[in-house]
């Protein structure tokens, strides 16, 4: 245990990454006890208000409480973004190790749909499917939309480092003590691959939290919910900018990139845990 | 008379336009356990004769039997039998170990794969007789991650676990080499062990001639995907017979106080360039003579227990492909 | 003939988190002007360490902690960094293990020359430059045409006898070659060390040769210097260690050399060389010593004449 606390102590990194997480969900569950949640419906409050003791984020043209808005919303936002990263890498980790163990084939088909999926320009993908479904979005069905496309680039990177993982000494060993196929996948190459799926699973996370404002902001969104990225959608079409209602466009902003600050040392912390070469010596 | 252990037949392995092995043919006869050694340098295709044998490479041309079956087309049972029979201990103690797991779980999988153990207390008590056979203390090994271990140890584990499986034949490419010398001795000790007491052969490759003459019954010397020279290493090694045999026997650094190492030749001299089917050594062969850049010797048995590919010999009878196994000798 | 190289009292240490890790212990000897000198020992005994402490090339977490290096009468501890880089390679140049794979695969052989020339002020014209670089060749044994290769285009051999020209090609006083054979063929080995013979004798320098080859050193050293743990248990003339071993860790090790006069003699070493930060106490080598006593555990031998030229540090040597 002690060596887990001295190693964190060198993985700075890992650790702020970890604590602006931590920081963003305190705020959400302390949030909720300390505001109605109710109140981030339009017409809850009064409008327009700049930031003061009652509404600490000030409020927004529709009448919603700025703050139960940024309390309601993190979750949605950080939940799509899990969903969709967690899809996403999953289906990518199982079409990459079949592609890349098999070989043959099942690995030509499989990068061929993943490379072809690259080269299309995903929010336009993305915009698309949005635009096609009908009666509007609701949060999950955001993040399966988003999901459609996380696997992509997860099944290429992770392909990769099983690639040169399939190599090594002990895969030969395991099939020649008689392990067959799955098992060696399961057993031998898994467990190597675990720091790198992590590092893998929060740049999903990230790419997907972002796919989705990206979304949101252009209005293709779960119109009703109080997301981040639905936030800032009414923050262009009232234009608040220009009226000079900063308070509006400052909350989700600062959150978002507290958000993208956290997966990002969290990313790169885990990317020393996968790669030991970028360790700090000793 | 049942079909050899295995047969390699008129074996090939080319790379694009490189060849790495060039028409093997050499038969495994379990009934005779002894240490052969595969002897050359970088490129004489020995580690390529080590991986189309154990069944990791396929040959480009030829075949290799496994109890009178090719070993590409066996089935699951029969691919099971052999894994059984055949091991092998690698070069790298580093690579084959995963780093996830502990040392136990090299030795543990073979055990539960292939059913060697009823149960998990006979299981443990196999594993630490392997590890005591190859001169290990199992408290010492079992439960470390093998970045505990040093190089050392870690290859004797593999050559334990070679011996748990207690196959007919084992195939050690370059165990000892990057081990440190002081150790070499007790890893091959154990090795030569596995055949007196187990009778178990042993296919000994490695570049280092003197290991392989203090350990081995025969060996093969072989020089650019061909075999230069076969036989009772004894004989192959105190009266060498191929001029690459010579060469290199007169190139490994001694340890006495006769300081002739460095006198000896200086630039190679290149007498003739080898044309397609010419022997591979005539660029550097001070004995060449004008057929050798055309024509591939074969090997001629010149003794009983020994054969060499080089025309000086050819008023000695042509060994048979296959046939290469008569000039080994029994363990 | 005077010392051109003097090691005295050199010490090496790494940092570790549980504790600091002695890698070179006290170690002193001195290379005569002309002389060939081994530094054998396997690994973990600390000859590359030391081989790099002497140029001053220890990185952290590894530091030199104490110990005097005088080359040429020239005090290596007292030069500062500007120095120190000057003698590299101009006074004591090192081929380091594995230099033929660290050659620059996208320059020539002869820019590689020119860049480590360039860098000690030489400034030739470009005919002068192809001259001096043509010689160094020859020197070497390759070809003048080598020079406008890539390292790719060369073998192993070619290429290892290209860094020893680099390594010269300011003349230096003392050459330091570790492992300079150890990948490659045996045959070729002869010919990287009889270039390496060779290149001593023109220049009239001084070799150590860093390896764990006995049969190499026997054939080339004068002198040879045997290290364990981090001490330097015995030095002597390579006849004497050959034939008369007094520390009991070479006389092991000269038994576990496979020879190829009669088989069945290879006689190996039991137990492991000690984890450097994990030293048994008293005498490092005293677990595996067939002569170890009592005061083998709890008395460190030092290092102590026993013999013309010969040192050891051992109790009963």
């Amino acid at each position: 245990m002690r060596a887990f606390y001295r190693y964190l102590g060198r993985n700075v990194s890992l650790v702020v990454g970890a604590g602006l997480l931590l920081f963003l969900i305190a705020f959400v569950v302390i949030g909720h006890f300390v505001v109605d949640v109710e109140d981030a419906r339009a017409l809850s409050v009064r409008p327009l208000q700049p930031p003061s003791w009652r509404y600490p984020f000030g409020t927004d043209r529709q009448g919603r409480d700025l703050l139960a808005v940024m309390v309601a919303g993190t979750p949605m936002t950080l939940r799509i973004g899990f969903i969709a990263g967690i899809l996403g890498v999953g289906i990518g980790t199982v079409l990459a190790f079949v592609a890349a163990y098999y070989r043959g084939w099942v690995d030509t088909i499989i990068r061929g749909i993943a490379d072809i999926g690259l080269t299309v320009p995903g929010l336009l993908v993305l915009i698309i499917i949005a635009v096609g479904i009908r009666g509007g979005l609701s949060v999950n069905q955001m993040a399966l939309v988003v999901a459609s496309l996380a696997w992509l680039h997860p099944t290429r990177t992770i392909r990769a480092q099983v690639l040169s993982l399939r190599e090594r000494g002990y895969v030969e060993i395991a099939r020649m003590s008689g392990m067959s196929g799955p098992a060696i996948i399961f057993f031998e190459l898994m467990p190597n691959l675990l720091p790198y799926l992590a590092a893998t699973l929060v740049n999903a996370v990230s790419s997907a939290i972002l796919a989705s404002i990206g979304l949101e902001v252009l209005g293709l969104g779960p119109i009703d919910a109080p997301t981040l990225g639905m936030t800032l959608y009414w923050v262009n079409f009232n234009a608040a900018m220009i009226n000079g209602w900063w308070w509006w466009w400052m909350a989700p902003t600062v959150i978002i990139v507290l958000v993208f600050l956290g997966l990002f040392f969290v990313t790169v912390g885990l990317d020393e845990i996968a790669n030991p070469r970028l360790r700090k010596s000793a | 008379m049942s079909a050899p252990l295995l047969e390699a037949l008129h074996v090939t392995k080319r790379y694009g336009a490189m060849t790495a092995l060039s028409d093997l043919s050499m038969t495994i006869d379990a009934g005779r356990p002894a240490i052969t050694a595969v002897v050359g340098e970088s490129g004489s295709g020995k580690t390529t004769l080590a991986r189309i044998i154990l069944g990791l490479t396929p040959p480009s041309a030829g075949q290799v039997l496994y109890k009178g079956r090719d070993l590409a087309r066996l089935s699951g049972e029969q691919r099971w039998e052999f894994r059984r029979d055949v091991q092998a201990v690698f070069q790298d103690p580093y690579e084959v170990y995963n780093p996830f797991y502990r040392v136990d779980h090299v030795l543990t999988t073979p055990v539960k794969k292939f059913g060697l153990a009823a149960n998990r207390a006979d299981a443990r008590a196999m594993i630490e007789g392997a590890l005591r056979a190859v001169g290990l203390r199992p408290e010492e090994i079992l439960g470390r991650f093998p970045h505990q271990l040093s190089g050392g140890q870690r290859q004797r584990i593999m050559v334990a676990r070679a011996v748990l499986m207690k196959p007919k034949l084992i195939v050690a490419d370059e165990p000892v080499s990057m081990v440190d010398a002081s150790l070499r001795a007790t890893i091959l000790g154990s090795l030569r062990k596995l055949t007196d007491e187990m009778g178990i052969s042993i296919i000994y490759i490695t570049h280092d001639l003197a290991t392989a003459y203090q350990v081995s019954d025969n060996i093969l010397v072989m020089y650019r995907a061909c075999v230069a020279e076969a036989g009772e290493v004894e004989r192959v090694v105190k009266h060498p017979q191929h001029p690459y045999t010579r060469l290199l026997i007169s190139s490994i650094p001694k340890v006495s106080i006769a300081r002739d190492w460095l006198e000896d030749d200086g630039e190679q001299k290149v007498t003739a360039l080898p044309g397609p089917d010419g022997c591979r050594f005539v660029e550097r062969c001070p004995v060449a003579m004008a057929k050798c850049a055309n024509t591939l010797p074969p090997l001629y048995r010149t003794e009983a227990h020994r054969a060499a590919a080089c025309f000086q010999f050819e008023t000695s009878p042509e060994l048979a492909a296959g046939a290469l196994t008569e000039v080994l000798v029994r363990g | 003939m005077s010392a051109i190289l003097e090691v005295d009292g050199l010490r090496v240490e790494f940092e570790h988190p549980l504790g600091a890790v002695k890698a070179v212990d006290d170690v002193s000897f001195s290379l005569l002007a002309n002389e060939r000198l081994g530094l054998a020992g396997e690994s973990g005994s600390g000859k590359s360490t030391m081989a790099l402490a002497i140029l001053r090339m220890i990185k952290p977490p590894g530091r030199i902690v104490g110990g005097r290096v005088v080359l040429d009468g020239v005090e290596l501890s007292a030069l500062d960094h500007e120095g120190m880089r000057k003698l590299r390679l101009a006074g004591i140049a090192m081929v380091p293990q594995g230099s033929m794979n660290s050659l620059n695969p996208v320059m020539r052989i002869k820019a590689q020359i020119a860049d480590a020339l360039a860098d000690h002020g030489v400034r030739l014209s470009a005919a002068d430059l192809d001259t001096r670089i043509a010689a160094l060749l020859r020197t070497v044994g390759l070809r003048p045409e080598v020079a406008s290769l890539y390292p790719h285009e060369l073998s192993g051999g070619m290429k290892q006898r290209a860094c020893i020209a680099i390594a010269i090609c300011l003349r230096p006083k003392v050459i330091i070659a570790d492992e300079p054979t150890s990948a490659l063929d045996v045959v070729v080995q002869r010919q990287v060390m009889e270039t390496l013979a060779r290149v001593q004798r023109e220049l009239a320098c001084a070799i150590i040769l860093v390896g764990h080859d006995m049969g190499l050193m026997a054939q080339f050293v004068d002198r040879l210097g045997v290290m364990y743990a981090g001490r330097l248990v015995e030095v002597a003339p390579i006849g004497e260690i050959i034939t008369r071993p007094r520390h009991p860790y070479t006389k092991a090790l000269i038994s576990s050399l496979p020879s190829l006069e009669a088989r069945g003699t290879m006689q190996g070493l039991p137990g492991l060389a000690p984890l450097l930060r994990d030293l048994p106490p008293g005498c490092a080598f005293h677990p595996r010593c067939t002569q170890a006593e009592d005061r083998c555990r709890s008395e460190k031998p030092a290092v102590r004449a026993v013999g013309p030229g010969q040192q050891a540090a051992c109790h009963f040597a």
